[in-house]
């Protein structure tokens, strides 16, 4: 997303850019653009972007991925107050 | 209210064994944002069992899932259905879904399509090829202001425990009037971060929902001081709302990371670490400022 921002230096998301086949499903499947392939093998390109949804690691065929994935409903901290929540649109964040 | 679809293989149209094989979650409004989409067309849809929870919040779970996929795949048939072996899922689903496990289980390729069901015809008509518009998350004013009723819904609870106890505190404190006076700003602090800073997300200042709603409560504390009396306010009354109104409003702001589009968990634990003992300080400072400033 270009529009919005959130903090700088806290995703935990990590590439072992050793591994990689370049098979390009990391940049399929990353809703905010955090990829790019560069020769034969992904980089990450814009690494504050990321919201640790962990749709890249779950993808990534050679496992070269890893991130501390939680969706949307961003927090265990706030589980409880979310608890009640199923409602929020097809592209939504909002989660029970 | 029902918002589940029973799950399995349905048909779009008349379709052939060449068409394509859409998949998606049993939530109600899933289903019919793809069918909306697909109208007129010739489709496959295989419906996963997610409990009626939605592609994004049920990928998170983990229902909407390879297991799950897998598992439809074979219980509806669909290699005899359909001659190609060939998925089309929805972008926000993958956090679930391993494709390589999924061909590797099932014999299907899993395509990850689009992130919205209305950019299906255009993807569908462009040779099944994403453009970036197509994969980009976004979090328009309308998607944030469908946000707002549910936040409100969700808050009305404690806010209405929260304002019957400052409404007594008041009354007995200082009278009818104060009371009445306190509810006001109580609420209206309330939606400066419930309903001013999602609608305002771009304009307020700082990356943190935290700080967004602060400065919304901010605002609203300087625009309500004139309104509620604020002349005839002793200095620490003064001081203690401007401390103590902000910190509501950060908190519900604060609340809306969990249905935003960009935010990630560690960063909001990192916002709550800093933000919430601040919030407390600030509610407990203003509250001793209210008692002194009735003894002083
Ligand atoms: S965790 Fe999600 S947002 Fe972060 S890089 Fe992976 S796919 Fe992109
Ligand atoms: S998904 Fe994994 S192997 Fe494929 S390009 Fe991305 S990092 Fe490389």
């Amino acid at each position: 997303m270009k529009r919005f921002r959130y903090l700088k230096n806290v995703t935990t998301l990590e590439l072992e850019p050793a591994g990689c086949i370049g098979c390009g499903r990391c940049v399929e499947v990353c809703p905010h653009q955090v990829f790019e392939i560069a020769g034969k093998r992904a980089l990450i390109a814009d690494r504050d972007a990321c919201m640790e949804c962990g749709a890249c690691a779950r993808n990534c065929p050679v496992g070269v991925i890893r991130v501390d994935a939680g969706v949307g409903c961003a927090t265990g901290l706030i589980n409880e107050w979310l608890r009640e929540r199923k409602l929020g649109g097809a592209g939504g964040g909002c989660c029970s | 209210m029902n918002y589940i679809v029973p799950p399995g293989l349905y048909a779009f149209g008349e379709p052939t064994a060449a068409d394509p094989v859409l998949v998606t979650a049993n939530y109600k409004m899933s289903f019919d944002a793809v069918r909306r989409a697909m109208a007129g067309r010739n489709a496959w849809l295989l419906v996963l069992e997610t409990f009626g929870i939605n592609v994004w919040c049920a990928a998170g779970k983990g229902t909407f899932g390879t297991d799950e996929l897998v598992r439809r795949i074979e219980a509806s048939g669909l290699a005899r259905v359909v001659n190609h072996r060939r998925l089309l899922l929805p972008i926000l689903g993958a956090p679930g879904i391993a494709a390589h496990e999924v061909a590797a289980r099932s014999g299907f390729s899993v395509t990850y399509a689009v992130i919205r069901a209305d950019d299906l015809p255009e993807f569908l008509d462009n040779g099944m090829r994403t453009t970036p518009a197509m994969r980009e998350m976004t979090f328009t004013l309308w998607e944030r202001a469908v946000l707002v009723p549910v936040e409100l819904v969700l808050a009305l609870k404690s806010i209405a425990v929260v304002g019957a106890l400052l409404f007594l505190a008041f009354l007995l404190g200082g009278g009818m009037a104060a009371g009445s006076t306190v509810v006001l700003v109580y609420f209206g602090a309330v939606l400066a971060g419930i309903v001013a800073t999602p609608l305002l997300l771009p304009w307020l200042p700082g990356r943190s929902f935290a700080l967004k709603g602060w400065v919304a409560g901010i605002v609203w504390s300087a625009a309500c001081y004139p309104f509620a009396g604020g002349g005839d306010w002793s200095m620490t009354t003064a001081f203690a709302s401007f401390l103590a109104l902000p910190a509501v409003s950060a908190f519900y702001a604060l609340n809306l990371t969990g249905c935003s589009t960009f935010t990630s968990r560690s960063g909001v634990r990192k916002e709550m670490r800093l933000a919430l003992p601040l919030m407390g300080v600030a509610l407990v400072v203003g509250a001793i400022l209210l008692l002194a400033g009735r003894f002083l």
